[in-house]
């Protein structure tokens, strides 16, 4: 087919496909099958592409843009190694539903299965990490799969698509093929958007005669977009009922609300976990039951009805029975049952039985008097959770973004950084992704300038990426890495001094780097703590300092992050603090994760 | 709802576009979750909008039945899911090519059998026949397993085939 001379090659087909999807930012690497694209940017200034040091980076940091922007994070990476490197990023943006496009690039078509340099089956391969994945093979398709892919990302229960872009397709010329001004209704991908409306008053029903009902909030209401976090507070505070959150549902809530009973599950507090166990109606909204959550799926919140909100009905009775489903897009819900609770008030019918809420408030004030966040504090070792109260305290009233990576330290901040909004907090919940946080934040520090972007991480965790000091120290994002040091893979000693008779096998970090050193190898600024009395001082240089910075904070080796749900254990069977271990894990909880 | 509730098999048709992939998509559900795939048939059921029809006959307890079907939903390509186990009544039917070697008077009875069971001849040789039988599973089970005395080399099945009863379409 000759082209006509309108036509353009399939790379700038993409880049001005990209430009209509409102992408502003592009986080990726270059390599041999996807050089035409690197081309085709180089040649325009309307993307910006971050490079980043490796791909798995640039899927996290396309996912810290995507959750604190609610946007849709795109990626672009080269065949081969660089799609298979993107795979656990993948993995985790389709565990926490983050909407991500990423572009892989492939050998041409005719090469394709014959074992061609830097050929890796990609679509195969994500297949099971991708909401959905696209191979493009010829480039009269390439604008259509590419909007039809920002879709099937966004709406819906979000998640990462990929795109595997063949060599010629992308050099092959072609017309280009706007978005479609409306979306019309993809031929088979129709996701329920729209609640039924019996069910929405089927729901309210049961939540007006609840006596000791609890909201259980999820990643849901996030993705939902600000408005959900909007209505639910909304919705909460006409009900006053108690609410808790997710560890993904964090901020959708604010965390300073006297109804707030702090996150629950396996590292949650001792009111919203004895909450979720004794309540009478559990209203679950964006959440799904994760064995995180639910501890023992036997003993989870037994004499309970439930309610479930969820986009995604595959979520729907997938853990936990259900007693009334509703499916739907959370602020769709949420809009719906506030209309109907605030009718309900207008008509002055008699609701919620008063008496017994105050009485199920007493009850849950008294197991909040247990104070089971408390810690011993010492005046010779930073106590992690001092270093991250002293942190909340100096950035509370700053325009601040945190990321996490995964362990104790995730655990901790979940605990001890309260979150009144939402898109504020970005950690890997469903995958649990070493390594996740620092790339996040940058992708934070992207989408927000000026913000105070905190990665809070753990020394084996950081290590995991931390050659993406790189890109911070060019792009000059003054991402800031708080590091509390236990020289320790702290969750996993945690574990084996818990299940494993304190053997702890392979989780001393030795040979750690000299952080402070490191940092300054990058051309970053890096700064020490092993003093509780100078963590202050640390923590305000941080913030002052407009570079990136990495601060080693060296906190308590031996520490151990509480209350826990014991694996295999009820909401019921929490152990408070190291006095309160003996003999409470169970074979069969010994064989869960 | 208990892990004890009894595990039934359910006939689910599928209908999805038919595009590269997508029979990899719903096996590797299934296989990545850990369901049981009895019997699976696919192939292009209307040309002119690329549609095809696969039906799944798999075990489960009703939550993870609800599961599988729930999952299926939600891939992308699939247009419609439908239980044709809980929908009312159904037929199945299932193809097998029989293939036996024998002579004397246990070919004369392999041919005799396949008069029974209104299996077709659609091959023969002076010491083989080819059958082609098609009725439910349980009916080309029992077709195979009487062939089996008398001389048999080879069976193909294709997997079983539904559809609802009535006039209307999935």
């Amino acid at each position: 087919m000759k082209p006509e001379e309108s036509a353009t090659t399939g790379a700038d087909l993409l880049v001005k496909a990209l430009i209509d999807e409102d992408v502003e930012v592009v986080f990726g690497y270059p390599g041999g099958a996807v050089l035409p694209i690197y081309d085709s940017l180089f040649k325009q200034n309307r993307l910006r592409h971050i490079l980043v040091r490796h791909e798995q980076a640039a899927v996290h940091a396309a996912e810290g843009y995507a959750r604190s922007t609610g946007k849709v994070g795109v990626v672009l990476v080269t065949s081969g190694p660089g799609a298979t490197n993107a795979v656990t990023g993948l993995t985790d943006a389709l565990m926490d539903s983050i909407p991500i496009v990423c572009l892989t690039g492939q050998v041409p078509t005719h090469l394709i299965g014959n074992d061609a340099f830097q050929e890796a089956d990609t679509t195969g391969i994500t297949r099971p990490c991708t909401k959905h994945n696209y191979l493009v093979k010829a480039v009269d398709a390439l604008a259509r799969t590419v909007h039809e892919a920002f879709y099937v990302a966004r709406s819906g229960r979000p998640g990462p698509v990929v795109i595997d872009l063949p060599k010629d397709v992308l050099m092959n010329k072609y017309d280009y093929v706007a978005p479609p001004k409306v979306v019309s209704e993809h031929k088979s991908y129709r996701p329920q958007m729209k609640p039924d409306p019996k069910k929405v008053a089927q729901a309210l029903e049961m939540i007006i005669h609840a006596k000791r009902p609890v909201f259980y909030a999820g990643g849901g209401v996030i993705n939902s977009g600000p408005k959900a976090s909007k209505l639910l507070t909304q919705l909460v505070h006409l009900t006053g009922y108690p609410i808790t959150n997710t560890l993904m549902g964090l901020g959708s809530f604010p965390a300073s609300d006297k109804q707030f009973l702090g996150m629950l599950g396996m590292h949650g507090t001792y009111e919203a976990n004895l909450a979720m166990h004794g309540c009478d109606v559990m209203i679950n909204i964006g959440a799904r039951f994760d064995d995180r959550i639910t501890g023992n799926i036997a003993k989870f919140s037994p004499g309970s009805k439930k309610i479930h909100v969820d986009i995604d009905p595959s979520s729907i009775n997938k853990n936990v029975h259900v007693d009334l489903a509703v499916v739907g897009d959370a602020t769709l819900v949420l809009e719906e049952l506030v209309k109907g609770w605030k009718a309900r008030e207008a008509k002055g019918q008699p609701k919620v039985d008063q008496k017994a809420l105050k009485a199920w408030w007493a009850q849950i004030e008294e197991w909040r008097a247990r104070n089971c966040l408390a810690y011993k504090s010492d005046k010779e070792t930073i106590k992690p959770q001092y270093a991250l109260e002293r942190l909340y305290h100096h950035i509370k009233n700053k325009d601040h973004y945190i990321t996490t990576e995964v362990g104790q330290h995730q655990m901790w901040a979940a605990q001890f950084l309260k979150f009144e909004q939402p898109n504020r907090w970005m950690t890997s919940g469903g995958l649990g992704t070493m390594g996740y946080g620092f790339p996040a934040a940058m992708g934070v520090q992207i989408a927000h300038p000026d913000a105070l972007v905190i990665d809070v991480a753990g020394e084996a965790s950081i290590l995991m990426n931390i050659q993406e000091l790189s890109t911070v120290a060019q792009y000059r994002l003054p991402v800031k890495i708080f590091i509390l040091n236990n020289q320790y893979m702290g969750m996993v000693r945690q574990w084996q001094e818990l299940l494993h008779g304190s053997r702890y096998s392979e989780s001393y970090m030795e040979s750690l780097p000299d952080f402070v050193k490191l940092a300054e190898a990058f051309g970053a600024k890096g700064l020490r703590c092993s003093e509780p009395s100078k963590l202050d001082d640390t923590i305000k240089e941080m913030i002052a300092l407009p570079h990136p910075v990495v601060v080693d904070v060296l906190v308590d080796q031996k520490e151990n992050c509480f209350p826990m749900i014991p694996s295999g254990a009820a909401h019921n069977e929490m152990l408070l603090g190291p006095d309160d271990k003996a003999g409470k894990v169970s074979e069969e909880g010994m064989v869960l994760v | 709802m208990s892990k004890d509730t009894p595990v039934v098999a359910h006939t689910i048709s599928v209908l999805v576009a038919n595009e590269p992939g997508i029979l990899a998509r719903v096996v590797g559900l299934f296989s990545g979750r850990g369901y049981n795939i009895e019997s699976l048939t696919v192939a292009e059921t209307d040309a002119k909008q690329s549609l095809s029809r696969i039906t799944i006959v798999t075990k489960g307890t009703p939550m993870i039945i609800e599961q599988i079907k729930a999952q299926l939903d939600r891939l992308v390509p699939v247009y419609r899911v439908r239980d044709l186990t809980v929908e009312g009544p159904h037929i199945e039917r299932e193809l097998a090519l029989v293939k036996v070697r024998s002579t004397g008077e246990k070919r004369v009875e392999a041919l005799r059998l396949a008069d029974v069971f209104r299996a077709k001849v659609i091959d023969a040789k002076a010491d083989s026949f080819v059958f082609e039988v098609t009725g439910n599973s349980d009916k080309v089970q029992t077709f195979v397993g009487l062939m089996e005395t008398l001389g048999l080399v080879d069976v193909g099945r294709t997997g079983i085939v539904a559809m609802s009863r009535g006039g209307e379409p999935l």
